[in-house]
């Protein structure tokens, strides 16, 4: 990468004289433009989280490679002693591991955040007239197209490798739209360490002792009818055993309206819960 | 033209604020004239940058309360975000990001429709001769191009009031000269303009009027005049010869000059504050007296200087005690003031 000291370019440098005609024209009080809407104000933070994607690609590895290896090596890893053959075990455990990824995913919200914070342009962004958490939910919509792009990478990999969801489009798209939506409102959680951390590498920290146990200790890998008693307790009260349970039935042409409701009050609680603690820090820092 | 408003930018009264067992804010009070600039003068850890960040409402205070235009910071915050702008002391620009990006995105964020934006931006970019640079990322731009697109991103809403953190500081000479003439140029268009510096020549050269700080207080208040004639308007650094004459040297020095003289670590240094408020004198007479005072004795002196009175010896005037908390600040301003 380039230094941040770059100064020359190939030509000689013209020297810049600011003109009090040019600045002048620049600070003419003119009519000012009303102020955004929270939509407008939120699209255009969701605009930066794009660019920034354009400028930095290498920030995609995570939404593409690592969900490929989280596929290949888990489905050949239990495939043959947990059922059958792998391409038996794909079929119950691709919407698991795909939930398992792009929830890990999530994280990058509250490290991106944190970075943010850190190099000072959230506080040009904070004082700004606009709505105020515009600016963190452009940036999770900006993380939402990562989730997306992440499951279809990982519904393609499971594709060839033999998925065949019963479900069909219908179903696949229904399951992928339930993970984005609960991922979106599970994102607050991170917005708020990132928040309240102090670097990037203790919201990373915090992201995995959350993450780790959250994704494993759940229905995505094994049924959880063969784990001791106090672990089914845990797995059923776990919101990914739920969003996995629905995501599954999705994408297999039913609906299961227990895991469903679960979901859907999970998600309304991270963002009622994680929204309000995220925005209270942002506001009072 | 309507939109500016006559009379106070700013009112702060009792301000304080602590972060742990710091005190970064003792009670500052801040009277801050609407249409000038105003500089708030003070070595690192002083609380020049918490208090702009509590008038910018980033930061709230723990007592006392500030108003903008007649808009109280902490519950009239928005009414306060709609009329400053803030260029921090780090880049507060993407850097990911272009520069014309940064001020697309700026303009939408204040309302610019897509057109709109975009041409605002390319205005901007011209006025700060950034218009070659448009599209590279920031994080690739020079030190000073990036403090301009900085300040361009802050006057993209043409704010009544735009804070300034120490705009100048780690930036080359010329880079240096051009904010100034930029700061001139938004001030002259009606926008108040407050400035913290650590050098007190960029304070004499821009404001209107400067406050002092230290440990979170102002602890003087005035116009560039005032407050330097209060510490004396320059200072005359001296080397000897010999260090055995450098007793007999200060002895002259206060008598018969009658002014403060300061013996410098090194045993064959000393500096005297002169054209002060009790001498008839400017400071080139006194200095001038004071080197033929010397060398009709039979002092050697061979290194002789005028210069302007430092931060430290503001500070040294003011409070009895120097700039300590940040050593390199002091050289700084050291170095900015000779």
């Amino acid at each position: 990468m380039s230094s941040d000291t770059a100064t020359s370019t190939g030509r000689a440098p013209t020297v810049y004289v600011p003109s009090a005609e040019a600045l002048g024209t620049i600070l003419a009080p003119g009519e000012r433009p009303r102020r955004p809407s929270p939509l407008a104000a939120s699209l255009a933070f969701s605009w930066r989280a794009l660019l920034k994607i354009k400028h930095v690609p290498e920030q995609l590895f995570d939404v593409t490679a690592f969900p490929i290896i989280m596929v290949l090596m888990f489905t050949y890893l239990f495939g043959g002693a947990l059922a059958d053959s792998p391409r038996e075990y794909l079929q119950f455990f691709l919407p698991g591991i795909m939930v398992t990824s792009v929830v890990m995913i999530t994280m990058y919200t509250g490290v991106g955040l944190n970075t943010d914070i850190e190099k000072g342009v959230f506080d040009r962004f904070r004082t700004l007239p606009v709505w105020r958490p515009a600016a963190l939910v452009g940036m999770i919509v900006g993380d939402v197209l990562r989730y997306v792009l992440a499951a279809t990478v990982i519904l393609t990999v499971g594709l060839v490798l033999g998925f065949r969801p019963d479900g069909g489009l219908l179903g696949v798209l229904a399951g992928i739209g339930l993970l984005v939506v609960f991922s979106f409102a599970f994102s607050w959680v991170w917005t708020f360490f990132g928040l309240i951390l102090r670097s990037e590498k203790s919201v990373m920290g915090v992201s995995m002792m959350v993450l780790f146990p959250l994704t494993f200790l759940s229905n995505v890998f094994v049924d959880p009818s063969t784990m001791p008693g106090w672990l089914q307790a845990f797995v059923q009260a776990n919101p990914i055993t739920h969003l996995v349970s629905s995501v599954r039935a999705a994408m297999a042409g039913t609906t299961d309206s227990t895991a469903l409701i679960w979901t859907f009050l999970w998600s309304a609680m991270f963002i009622v819960v994680f929204g309000t603690l995220t925005m209270y820090r942002y506001n009072r820092r | 033209m309507s939109r500016r408003t006559s009379g106070l930018a700013i009112e702060a009264e009792g301000l304080t604020r602590s972060f742990g067992e710091t005190h970064a804010l003792a009670g500052l009070d801040l009277t801050v004239p609407a249409g000038a600039v105003y500089g708030v003068l003070g070595p690192n850890g002083a609380g020049k940058t918490t208090a702009v960040r509590i008038l910018a409402t980033l930061l709230r205070p723990d007592g006392g309360q500030a108003r903008v235009f007649g808009h109280d910071v902490v519950t009239e915050a928005d009414a306060v975000r709609a009329r400053v702008s803030l260029t921090g002391q780090y880049a507060s620009v993407d850097e990911d990001l272009t520069g014309a990006e940064n001020l697309v995105l700026l303009g939408r964020l204040l309302g610019l429709r897509g057109p709109a934006a975009r041409q605002r931006a390319e205005q901007l970019l011209a006025a700060f001769g950034l218009t070659e640079a448009a599209g590279r990322q920031v994080k690739k731009y020079s030190g000073g191009m990036r403090r301009r697109i900085d300040i361009a991103a802050s006057i993209l809403n043409t704010p009544d009031l735009l804070f300034l953190d120490e705009p100048t500081t780690g930036l080359d000479p010329r880079s240096r000269n051009q904010v100034w003439e930029i700061v001139r140029a938004v001030v002259a268009h009606g926008t108040t303009v407050l400035l913290t510096t650590q050098y007190l020549d960029e304070a004499d050269k821009l404001a209107g009027r400067i406050a002092v700080i230290d440990h979170g207080r102002v602890i003087a208040e005035g116009t560039p005049g005032e407050l330097k004639s209060s510490v004396g308007s320059g200072t005359v650094h001296l080397r000897l010869r010999d260090a055995a004459q450098r007793p007999e040297a200060e002895r002259l020095l206060r008598t018969v000059l009658d002014v403060p003289v300061q013996l410098e670590p090194d045993p064959v240094a000393l500096t005297a504050r002169v054209g002060g408020d009790g001498s008839d004198l400017d400071a080139g007479a006194q200095a001038a007296r004071a080197l033929g005072e010397l060398t009709s004795a039979g002092i050697v002196v061979d290194d002789f200087s005028l210069g302007q009175p430092s931060l430290d010896e503001v500070f040294l005037a003011l409070t009895d005690h120097p700039a300590v908390p940040a050593e390199d600040a002091r050289d700084e301003a050291l170095e900015a003031a000779r």
